[in-house]
């Protein structure tokens, strides 16, 4: 549905988004990650065709956002940064008049809005002028709006920012429902939400794309990753090192907490391939030594972890969005 | 969609947002206050004695220089500051659409504020018998002026975020706009100058030449011409200036 090949956007000298190539298909959610003036944002506002790309293309349903872009625009629904409305309208009154822009009339109007009021829960405030309203409210009025003729790509810059806990969970979850249909971009600083709600994740670091995959995949170029975590009762931290030091494969073992009650120890593995034998080994170990084990699992690795490493090199770069 | 709803929804919603707010009546009462002061105070109305709105129309350039910029400074400057110009230019149509909409909607705002005006008219017809047509172009080439000068700070407010920053340009472009041609400015370019054709050549960019034919009753092609030349063109600059403003 979505093809990015080769965009770039440059401001001044300042390459703000440099080569960035990816595409997104039906059924896909895909996270946009990255630190702040990565060029998040500016990818976005060229794909929805706000600003144009000074190199490279953005092709929507098969059309070309330059070249061809009513019909590209038709297809889409877009939340920009910071949820803009106009704020002398009511919830009614601006969800009415961009269901109008997208060429929705009368009853089919009606319905529209009302089947957006439903799912954004803005039953209460309809009536009320947008510039009364909270945060929260105002957020989710523009989300209403990105939905409003129920596009087929959904582009989303920063959907849950504000949003209480709550709302949060909500949007995410219609954010997932809706993913099994549409294809969907959508930009986050919240990493959870990138394992909650997407089926791939773009990692984007000083506009050029760093990272790629699932965030299975993602959380598996984690350190972390493949490490086995032990937790023993009764038994000194400082001893299940020593025991777990001589197997075939460990490459360190890091104590987490020397207890009684539990003493936890974190070994890792030489290699992430060699992580279920080495998790066997452990199970054999506690077995021989008679340990009373309360946990022994494998780390999946943290998406957290793999974003600070990948994009962390230039902490200076803050700045421009 | 085609273009004529696309212009008919924008437009719409724009002028709803002059009466969602107390601007729009604060605006009309204001301008006809103003014109109403200029008429009979400042213009001489029963003076004249005669059965005539000169004195009513002839000092619409001077009204329209500060009111008309009110009007027209939040047009775009208010896109821009809210990042509603994102919302607006990423729906399903062409910037072309959105800014004649716009216009649209102020101009036919200031037609209204206008045609309120029409208590002089009537004053004038039950106190003596005015030339109908002259009252209609005068009208007209009010209508005209007020477009002119909006279409200018359309563009100006499209310069800029800030609604002040836009008034006060646009307020100078339309000052120089009346100046060119304002009596006193052209006695003095005769004198510094020899040759005629300069005065005559500035003279030519003024509202206040193009519009003194409205008031005679005579509808010159060429007047019309000059104020859909100063619409279309500041109109036509608008668009650049967001397509500028777009691509960094």
């Amino acid at each position: 549905m979505i093809k990015v090949q080769n965009l770039t956007k440059a401001f001044g000298t300042k390459l703000a988004v440099n080569g960035v190539s990816f595409s997104v298909e039906r059924g896909e959610v895909l996270g946009f990650l990255g630190p702040n003036g990565a060029g998040k944002s500016t990818s976005m506002r060229m794909i929805t065709g706000f600003i144009p790309p000074t190199s490279g293309s953005v092709t929507v349903g098969g059309h070309d956002i330059v070249e061809n872009p009513i019909p590209a625009k038709r297809l889409m629904g877009y939340l920009p940064e910071n949820a803009p409305s106009y704020q002398d309208m009511t919830v009614q009154g601006f969800l009415a008049f961009t269901a109008e822009l997208r060429g929705l009339e009368g009853d089919a109007r009606k319905r529209a809005v009302n089947r957006v009021v439903e799912m954004c829960f803005l039953e209460g405030v309809l009536h009320q002028s947008i510039e009364t309203l909270s945060k929260g409210y105002r957020h989710r009025t523009c989300f209403a709006q990105s939905i409003i003729h129920d596009p087929d790509v959904l582009i989303l810059d920063e959907p849950t920012d504000g949003l209480d806990p709550n709302q949060k969970y909500e949007i995410r979850t219609l954010i997932r429902r809706m993913g099994e249909k549409k294809a969907i971009i959508f930009s986050t600083h919240i990493l959870e939400e990138v394992e909650s709600v997407c089926s791939r994740a773009i990692i984007i670091d000083r506009g050029q794309v760093v990272a790629n995959g699932t965030p299975a995949e993602l959380k598996l170029r984690s350190d972390l990753a493949g490490a086995i975590t032990l937790k023993v009762v009764g038994v000194s931290a400082q001893e299940i090192k020593d025991k777990a030091a001589p197997i075939h494969g460990v490459r360190k073992t890091l104590v987490i907490k020397d207890d009684p009650a539990g003493s936890t120890v974190r070994i890792y593995p030489n290699s992430k391939a060699e992580s279920p034998a080495l998790a066997q080994a452990l199970g054999q170990l506690a077995q021989r030594e008679k340990w009373a084990v309360q946990e022994l699992h494998m780390e999946e690795g943290r998406l957290d972890e793999v974003f600070r490493t990948i994009t962390l090199p230039e902490t200076g770069q803050e700045g421009r969005k | 969609m085609n273009s004529v709803s696309v212009i008919k929804t924008i437009t719409k919603r724009e002028l709803s947002g002059y009466f969602a707010s107390p601007v729009a009546y604060v605006f009309i009462v204001i301008f006809l206050l103003l014109a109403g002061f200029f008429t009979f105070m400042a213009g001489g109305f029963f003076e004249r004695n005669e059965a005539s709105l000169m004195s009513f129309f002839l000092w619409h350039p001077w009204l329209y220089l500060f009111l008309v910029p009110a009007v027209g400074m939040r047009l775009w400057s208010e896109e821009r500051r809210l990042g509603t110009m994102e919302l607006l230019l990423t729906m399903p149509i062409t910037p072309w659409q959105a800014i004649v909409g716009k216009f649209l909607a102020s101009w036919l705002f200031l037609a209204l504020a206008l045609a309120l005006t029409f208590p002089v008219w009537l004053t004038v017809s039950y106190l003596g018998s005015p030339d109908h047509g002259v009252v209609f172009t005068s009208y007209l080439g009010s209508l005209l002026l007020a477009g002119a000068y909006l279409a200018i700070s359309c563009m100006t407010s499209a310069m800029t975020r800030n609604q002040v920053v836009s008034f006060i340009l646009s307020v100078v472009v339309a000052l120089f706009l009346i100046l060119a041609g304002w009596p006193p400015v052209t006695k003095l370019l005769d004198q510094i100058s020899e040759n005629p054709r300069l005065v005559e050549t500035v003279a030519a960019f003024s509202v206040m030449t193009h519009f003194e034919g409205f008031q005679k009753g005579s509808l010159d092609l060429r007047d019309i011409v000059f104020f859909a030349a100063i619409i279309g063109f500041s109109l036509f600059t608008t668009s650049i200036i967001i397509r500028s403003h777009r691509a960094g």
